[in-house]
């Protein structure tokens, strides 16, 4: 008897701690906004900015959940999909935007704009650059507004290029990159004629091989959905890439990513760089690069087949998921997030408007504060941005929308898998003809299981 | 008395050095990425990417300030999470585990299996229904349902580690005091708590250290108000920019708790250990 008496009071006094800990635990502030963000400059900038938006919005608060991209993209995917609400605002890019709409998560932005007609007044939203819009819409309807955006470019190392006698156009083909290589590449002395990604992923290597392929002429689906991996466009295309980083490219080419390319190229130990236009910025910084003189800005080079989906285009954006509670204030941050307004105090809070948020409003480019900051590549990013079109991306036509992506959800896992099958051509653990098979291969099962086959 | 000199023995002389240095290869191994994560904490970006990599520099602190800004409501949850989930993982395992060796009864067994099954499912596999109930019972991003799923994840390792050390105790002690008319309340807390404190001692070291370290569910299930220090970590990743020593200055605040408690309860445990041992 004593004992049950005792496991009972055990067991009572477990739930009166439990008790204790859940009240404190659901006590919420009325209006918070939280925002699911990711980790680099521009936004790290935003949210440092986060007092002064509080300040001019009393109540409002914000709250921060910055992670790593993938981890982001997977939290707020199954957030939303199961309607647990916990973000108002979602750091998402060009490829999540229209399949995320079309799978109705996210709130249009018109509609948005038509419940809130003072914030419609000010924000000018015509000034957003077209193709970056269009990007972000799906069915002529807008689902985020752009925070930041990128196409890519070329950079070269002017002072190499003077000591090998050598001009780079402003818009060089892919055999002139490769020419070029050759006569830089000094790996005795640590330099390298060309850095290109190589680490396997649909956003690391394959962002910027895609653009190759739709630049030799290829695609990845014809209009029927019959996927074209084994394509003799494709063919040239990956032979090309795999004998230039083979034979110029640096060290280690299938761990090096954005980040470690950043890093051989900003210290001198580069001599072209294809990659994000956002690179520029970095480029020019003196607290990171050693380059900051001698930097030269060029186009992405085009190759034998169509100048057309030579450079890439991605926005970070911001959203606005549907099981959101509170949308209008959400909807409040992020027009000011995304503002001209918001774009002038990060310039008068860094001191300087080449850090700006890039590539999103006409009217950066236009304001010449920006321009003499960024003239180098000002020109060049906006350009880049104007001219990528997603839905004519291609030689032949396609049935998807994106430039260096395919606009649909099975290709996070098949870009990455036929980044995978590049990579290990560029390892040498497959050939050419190899890796083009196996991607082949997963392609047509995307095709035939996504029910896009008929 | 014939003065006589010690006998020596060069063989075991060298022997004793050789693993003197053995042991200082093996510590300095283990001590080494640790000490590289410190010193990167206070390079700059560039130094703590740079091939070859740089030993001399100047040490700035940049990155520990910027480090600190988010530091203290992370630390609060994680030092709640793991010493809340400890507590309530030793107030449900340790009768459990008592009964299970002083009360048997046919099924004790089987349970015991049942509760080690339970840690061989990958939390993956389990993540999707643990999400759904916790959106249902509005514990997503609250510091206390990161504190129960911890205790979850604890329980069992507390019913074995105790169970084990328990039933080191002879069962005639418990007899004894049963004679001189203990009750069970007892027999529990004045008989076998004290005899089993070295292992109570380092299996909450071991619960507190896995409850710290834990990323998946941590990342799956809180956000902001809830998030322990390895969702506040994973926040320093970043794809565009340099970002290892801002990791590395956020990692060695993460470490310093832990590594000063392993430190301060070093002798303690060891000595809880041993005792263990030779019981």
């Amino acid at each position: 008897m004593k004992s049950k008496v005792w496991i009972i009071s055990a067991g009572l006094v477990s739930s009166a701690a439990i008790a204790a800990l859940a009240t404190g635990a659901f006590a919420q502030s009325p209006v918070t906004v939280t925002i699911a963000t990711v980790n680099n400059s521009d936004m790290k900038t935003m949210e440092s900015l986060t007092n002064v938006f509080e300040a001019a919005n009393p109540s409002i608060n914000l709250k921060w959940n910055v992670l790593p991209e993938n981890e982001l993209r997977q939290k707020v995917t199954t957030d939303i999909a199961t309607g647990a609400g916990s973000y108002d605002v979602a750091t998402i890019g060009t490829y999540e935007v229209p399949i995320w709409a079309k799978n109705g998560w996210l709130n249009s932005m018109d509609a948005l704009f038509d419940r809130n007609a003072s914030i419609k007044a000010s924000y000018d939203l015509a000034d957003l650059l077209t193709p970056v819009r269009l990007g972000l819409s799906y069915n002529k309807n807008l689902y985020a507004l752009p925070f930041y955006a990128e196409s890519s470019m070329t950079f070269y190392n002017k002072a190499a290029f003077a000591a090998a006698k050598l001009t780079m156009p402003v818009k060089p083909t892919w055999t002139q990159i490769q020419t070029f290589a050759a006569k830089l590449h000094k790996p005795q002395n640590g330099f390298f004629g060309i850095c290109l990604r190589g680490l396997p992923g649909w956003g690391e290597n394959m962002a910027v091989f895609s653009t190759m392929v739709n630049t030799f002429g290829g695609r990845w689906f014809d209009t029927n959905w019959n996927a074209t991996i084994n394509s003799p466009a494709w063919n040239s295309a990956l032979t090309f890439y795999v004998n230039l980083q083979k034979k110029y490219g640096a060290p280690g080419a299938t761990g090096n990513g954005f980040t470690e390319n950043l890093t051989y190229m900003s210290q001198n130990k580069c001599g072209m760089w294809i990659d994000a236009t956002v690179a520029a910025g970095f480029l020019k910084d003196p607290r990171q690069s050693k380059i900051v003189d001698t930097v030269g800005f060029a186009n992405a080079p085009t190759g034998p087949g169509t100048p057309k989906g030579s450079n890439w285009l991605w926005s970070w954006s911001l959203a606005i998921p549907k099981s959101s509670k509170v949308s209008d204030a959400a909807f409040k941050f992020i027009t000011w997030a995304t503002s001209k307004e918001y774009i002038a105090l990060v310039a008068k809070t860094n001191g300087t408007w080449a850090s700006v948020p890039p590539g999103t409003r006409a009217s950066t480019y236009a304001n010449p504060e920006y321009k003499k900051a960024a003239g180098d590549f000002a020109g060049i990013t906006l350009d880049s941005i104007n001219r990528a079109d997603p839905t004519d991306a291609t030689k032949d036509p396609v049935p998807y929308v994106g430039v260096q992506f395919v606009g649909i959800p099975e290709f996070q896992a098949l870009g990455t898998q036929v980044g995978q099958y590049v990579a290990g051509a560029l390892a040498g653990q497959y050939s050419v003809s190899q890796a083009l098979k196996l991607g082949q291969t997963a392609a047509e099962k995307v095709a035939k299981e996504g029910g896009y086959k008929k | 008395m014939i003065a006589t000199k010690p006998p020596t023995y060069p063989w075991r002389t060298a022997k004793n050095v050789a693993l003197a240095l053995l042991a200082w290869v093996i510590a300095l191994t283990f001590f080494f990425p640790i000490a590289w994560m410190i010193s990167s904490a206070f390079k700059t970006e560039n130094q703590a990417f740079a091939t070859p990599p740089v030993i001399i520099f100047q040490p700035i602190f940049d990155n520990f300030s910027l480090a600190f800004a988010k530091y203290g409501p992370a630390l609060k949850n994680s030092l709640i999470a793991a010493i809340g989930s400890t507590l309530l993982s030793f107030l449900l395992g340790l009768p459990a585990a008592f009964s299970m060796v002083f009360y048997p009864n046919s099924r004790s067994r089987s349970t015991l299996l049942w509760v080690i099954s339970t840690k061989m499912m990958p939390p993956v596999g389990v993540i999707v229904p643990l999400y759904l109930i916790f959106k249902d019972l509005q514990l997503l991003d609250t510091i206390f349902g990161l504190t129960l799923m911890y205790t979850t994840m604890n329980l069992p390792l507390v019913i074995w580690m105790m169970h084990s050390y328990l039933s080191e105790i002879p069962i005639e002690i418990l007899e004894a005091a049963r004679v001189d008319g203990a009750s069970l309340q007892h027999e529990f807390l004045r008989i076998a708590m004290p005899l089993a404190a070295p292992g109570i001692a380092s299996t909450a070291l071991l619960c507190i250290i896995f409850a710290w370290n834990e990323a998946f569910f941590a990342l799956n299930l809180t956000n902001v108000d809830g998030a322990p220090l390895s969702v506040y970590i994973s926040g320093f990743k970043t794809t565009q920019g340099l970002f290892w020593a801002g990791l590395s200055a956020a990692a060695t605040l993460v470490i310093l708790p832990v590594m000063a408690f392993g430190w301060s309860a070093q002798r303690q445990l060891v000595q809880g250990l041993t005792m263990g041992a030779v019981k």
